[in-house]
């Protein structure tokens, strides 16, 4: 009998853990105490991880008045970002910047995203290794989760995030993501007692029996074929991955705790924004409790797809037709229905940073302890234009960024503006963009 | 203990030579292609294979990671995209979910085959039984004794684990449904003993190409006998497996896949329409729209055998009342009170501007915004998706100040605003392909239903393709249908559904199947015939495929 456990069990991680004999470990409370200042684990001196979300909302914010005429710290805010004033000493604003076609064609709502974002402009469809993924990859390797993206308005294409494999869908669905963060296969790290699941066990144990068929059905396919395969591995490895995690005793977190279930919204398209921004807060909730869980360090949330559609409750025209059909306002110098979808918009960015903020972490916040990067696809939305594109940070990365001002950059590639979120998060990156959007240093003045 | 250890170490050696020996008998020289040509089970073919290997009552429940689109097609999409995290853990959580319902207690006695010694421990010839039988259905081709004993021995070291036989049976069931072995089809090629120095696809792989364009499934047993006894590889054994399964009504749920792909209805995940404005356009009626669409299309292509051209302007539709309500058009069931939502058959009289598939809400629908219509997106859609044209994207920094007419900026139709686009000459180039075509659909709200007038100002639907002008849906209709476009662009993606490549255009076999496909009055089901028969579809080299292609 037990020859045939130790068959299965010989692999990996599982040797010596029997189903049945449940292994109860009684957690001692200190470890999952702070030191002083709250930047380390206090048993072992571990600083605290440092964390990355990223936020898009669609077509920027207006003509060129959103831009203050003061740089650094002491600017002062326009009225553009009221509703950020509560975060204006703990955030940046980066104006100015853009991204270079060097002759390749516009695709409007994409290709400045491609640009900044992945750092190439190329042919439609080519898009890899997004910022939010080479931060993943380097600082949450490890979690269950590599990261976490979603989508507001059911549209599973509006994803920004792509590893070299190309882009991973949108989560759509709030009741689908808490399941799968906070279904049943996540364990509580601060549980007193922890016991390995036995069919968890089963099932780690036959995953790692596809690996036996890899070198076998490599011999058969040409170099592209084998590539491909490789994408699928690297997703097996993260597979088997999450179930190791699941399978040890978490390190107690003092922030960690379990979001209210959500059992509602299935992910459903959604032609309003107020429906819209409704899913946008339940998925703020699990995004939220998901990092403070650890359960993964990169999340990047997805209002809509840049060419939105969203309308305001009672009339026919979205949001994007707006930016193309809606004359600019003589007193006002703008578009004010579409300065009024950025000012809804905003006003959630404040709401999502309001719950980071308010997960204690020591005698600090979540927010402290990461960056909130905002991001859009165009500077300009009436021109749709591939300039003075806005960018905010909220937060301080583990006090590896300074706050508190407005950074401009006219003309500037904004590929050093993403340059500058990875090397705050750790990226060993010296240089990032191809042609006129390659940088070769951070925004001065940023790093701290 | 010890010696049992190793000698089912042993076996498991002996077994993982056996497999190597049959992959170098397969395989010989990896293609060379610096192409992939593996495609990965689209979620449509997955629910067709596991209600055709465990019967309908094991349902396939959960999302699939969403399908990824290049060129048009999911098709070319399930070549080109890749596997993510995420779209992994999707295929291991619906795995998961179809092996627990096959081993349930409503299915074990039926789908196992056999019953176990004891419930609570392994049973290797049952087990044995259960994976020779299922394996060569779920990997397309007979297993070696040896793969089998690798499932046998997993199932059996979990179920004693679990001190449940089923529970082994079922783990290591879940397993095989996410293995890349299921989840890709691959194109592996060998040498062709026929054409010394030439390669061919290889049996089993060829009779999973034929039966997943013909069938949009797995291969049944008398596939796979003909590729294991080498018929495939001949002519006549060929055409005589692709007629037997063109004959068969089981076609229709490859042209229904087909069409569902190049129609492009997974874009519908993403539509709504303001119920305030549109309350007939409820969820279902958005589902009801794309199976009136396929229902309408089968009938013509599959039942009637009908020109394809014909799609565009048959009065032939099937509708049920919440689709006809949508419609407003007089549908009187008088059996349905009560009932669930049923499909009939319905004929448009001969004035109506409602004809052909254009005229369909899952045409002006899926292709409107939420709140309004964009003839621009219509005639966008229109060109790409059923002429295969391809519209180039708007440029960048485009001021738009000359639309901003802020003087009289109360434009009534969308005539009115698009011609103001239209004034602009950087815009015209691209909106003078679009905009003529989708403004003769304006008779069609954004929700599908017909209106005379827009802000009380009666709506201009003249248009205009490749110069010659008409008037209305009617008229569009009767443009495309004649415009060559039509079918050249559906033979196309027909072959690019088989392949997952664009077809190399100057190639004489593809000029022959072309002329085929004309000399049948554009029959689709003897295109998708000259297709599955064709070399073309069984060629070493994706790469000299692509690089033929002049685009």
């Amino acid at each position: 009998m037990k020859s045939k456990i130790e068959t299965w069990t010989r692999r990996r991680v599982l040797r010596g853990m029997l189903a049945g004999s449940a292994v109860t470990v009684g957690l001692p409370i200190l470890d999952c105490t702070l030191n002083d200042n709250g930047t380390a684990f206090a048993d072992t001196g571990a600083p605290l991880p440092t964390r990355f979300a990223a936020w898009f909302w669609p077509l920027g914010i207006g003509e060129e008045e959103w831009r203050p005429k003061e740089t650094g710290v002491g600017y002062e805010l326009p009225w553009r970002f009221a509703a950020l004033k509560p975060y204006k000493e703990r955030m940046n604003l980066f104006s100015g910047s853009q991204v270079h076609l060097d002759g390749a064609a516009n695709q409007t709502h994409f290709t400045g995203v491609q640009g900044y974002y992945t750092g190439k402009v190329t042919a439609a469809g080519d898009y890899f290794n997004s910022t939010n993924a080479i931060i993943a990859n380097t600082i949450s390797a490890s979690r269950r989760f590599r990261s976490l993206s979603v989508a507001c308005d059911g549209d599973a294409k509006a994803s920004w995030t792509a590893y070299s494999g190309g882009k991973v869908p949108d989560e759509v669905s709030p009741v689908a993501l808490y399941r799968r963060v906070f279904g049943p296969e996540f364990t509580d790290p601060n549980a007193a007692t922890f016991v390995p699941d036995a069919e968890t066990m089963a099932r780690r144990s036959v995953l790692s029996a596809i690996s036996d068929e890899r070198s076998t059905l490599e011999k058969s396919l040409g170099a592209a074929d084998r590539q491909k395969l490789d994408y699928y591995f690297t997703s097996l490895r993260a597979l088997e991955q999450k179930l190791d995690i699941q399978l040890q005793k978490p390190t107690p977190l003092q922030a960690c705790t379990r979001p209210p279930s959500v059992d509602h919204d299935d992910g459903h398209a959604v032609g309003v924004i107020s429906a819209a921004l409704e899913r946008h807060d339940l998925f703020c909730d699990i995004l939220v409790h998901a990092l403070a869980c650890d359960q993964t360090r990169v999340v990047s949330l997805d209002i809509t797809q840049g060419m939105s559609s969203l309308r305001r409750d009672g009339d026919s025209t979205g949001h994007h037709t707006y930016t193309h059909e809606e004359a600019i306002d003589e007193k006002l110098g703008y578009q004010a229905k579409v300065a009024w979808f950025q000012q809804e918009y905003f006003k959630r960015l404040v709401l999502y940073a309001d719950k980071l903020d308010a997960v204690k972490e020591g005698d600090k916040s979540l927010l402290d302890h990461m960056i909130l990067f905002a991001h859009t696809c165009h500077g300009a939305p009436r021109l749709h234009s591939l300039m003075n594109y806005p960018f905010m940070t909220i937060g301080s990365a583990n006090g590896r960024i300074k706050t508190g001002m407005h950074v401009a950059t006219p003309g500037d590639p904004a590929t050093r503006v993403t340059l500058t979120m990875q090397m705050a998060m750790g990226v060993p990156v010296t240089s990032w963009g191809t042609g006129s959007n390659r940088v070769t240093a951070p925004i001065g003045g940023v790093l701290v | 203990m010890n010696t049992t250890h190793s000698r089912r170490l042993s076996r498991l050696s002996a077994g993982a030579i056996a497999v190597l020996g049959m992959a170098a008998l397969w395989n010989a020289s990896a293609a060379d292609t610096d192409m992939a040509t593996s495609v990965r089970l689209s979620p449509s073919q997955y629910r067709l294979t596991i209600a055709d290997i465990f019967g309908t009552s094991v349902r396939v429940d959960g999302r699939f990671e969403p399908e990824t689109r290049d060129q048009g097609l999911l098709a070319i999409g399930a070549r080109t995209g890749n596997f993510t995290d995420s779209g992994l853990e999707t295929y291991d959580t619906i795995a998961r979910a179809v092996a627990s319902q096959v081993l349930d207690e409503h299915h074990r006695a039926e789908l196992l085959g056999c019953k176990p010694r004891a419930d609570t421990s392994s049973d290797d010839e049952c087990a044995r039984k259960f994976f020779s039988r299922v394996g060569t259905l779920l990997y397309r081709r007979p297993l070696s004794d040896a793969e089998v004993q690798t499932r046998v021995a997993m199932a059996g070291a979990e179920a004693e684990r679990l001190h449940d036989f089923y529970a082994g049976v079922r783990l290591s069931l879940a397993q095989m449904l996410i293995s890349p072995q299921f989840l890709f089809r691959f194109k592996r090629m060998e040498p062709d003993p026929q054409r010394p120095g030439q390669e061919r696809m290889n049996a089993y792989d060829r009779a999973s190409a034929i039966s997943f364009f013909l069938w949009g499934t797995t291969p049944d047993l008398e596939l796979l006998r003909a590729a294991g006894s080498g018929e495939l590889h001949t002519k006549q054994g060929l055409e005589r497996q692709v007629n037997r399964m063109i004959a068969s009504p089981r076609v229709a749920a490859a042209v229904h896949a087909f069409f569902a792909d190049m129609l492009q209805f997974t874009e519908f995940d993403a539509v709504s329409k303001d119920p305030e404005f549109f309350p007939r356009y409820t969820a279902s009626v958005k589902e009801q729209a794309q199976e009136q669409t396929l229902r309408t299309i089968v009938d013509h292509v599959v039942t009637r055998r009908g020109d394809y051209r014909d799609l565009f302007t048959t009065p032939h539709t099937y509708l049920t009342k919440d689709l006809a309500a949508l419609y407003s058009v007089p549908l009187v069931d008088v059996r349905a009170s009560g009932q669930l939502q049923r499909w009939l058959p319905y004929t448009y009289p001969a004035d109506d501007p409602r004809i052909g598939i254009l005229s369909h809400a899952s045409f002006t629908t899926l292709w409107s915004p939420s709140g309004r219509t964009s003839p621009t997106i219509r005639g966008k859609a229109l060109r790409q998706n059923i002429l295969c044209q391809r519209v180039p994207p708007p440029p960048g920094n485009v001021s738009f100040q000359f639309v901003d007419d802020t003087s009289n900026p109360q434009y009534k139709t969308t005539r009115d605003r698009l011609t103001a686009h239209s004034s602009s000459p950087m815009c015209a180039g691209c909106h003078k392909v679009t905009d003529p075509l989708g403004l003769a659909l304006e008779n069609f709200d954004s929700a599908g239903g017909f209106r005379m007038s827009e802000n009380s100002a009666v709506i201009d639907v003249s248009g205009e393709i490749n110069g010659k002008k008409f008037d209305g849906p009617v008229g569009l209709a009767r443009a495309i249908r004649d415009d060559p476009a039509v079918t050249s662009c559906v033979a196309q993606r027909i072959f690019a559904f088989e392949t997952g490549y664009m077809p190399p255009r100057d190639d004489p076999q593809w000029v022959e199947i072309q002329k085929k496909f004309a000399e049948s009055r554009y029959d689709v089901l003897e295109l998708m015939r000259q297709v599955a028969l064709s070399d073309l579809s069984y060629g070493s080299s994706g790469s000299k495929l692509m690089t033929a292609v002049n685009d």
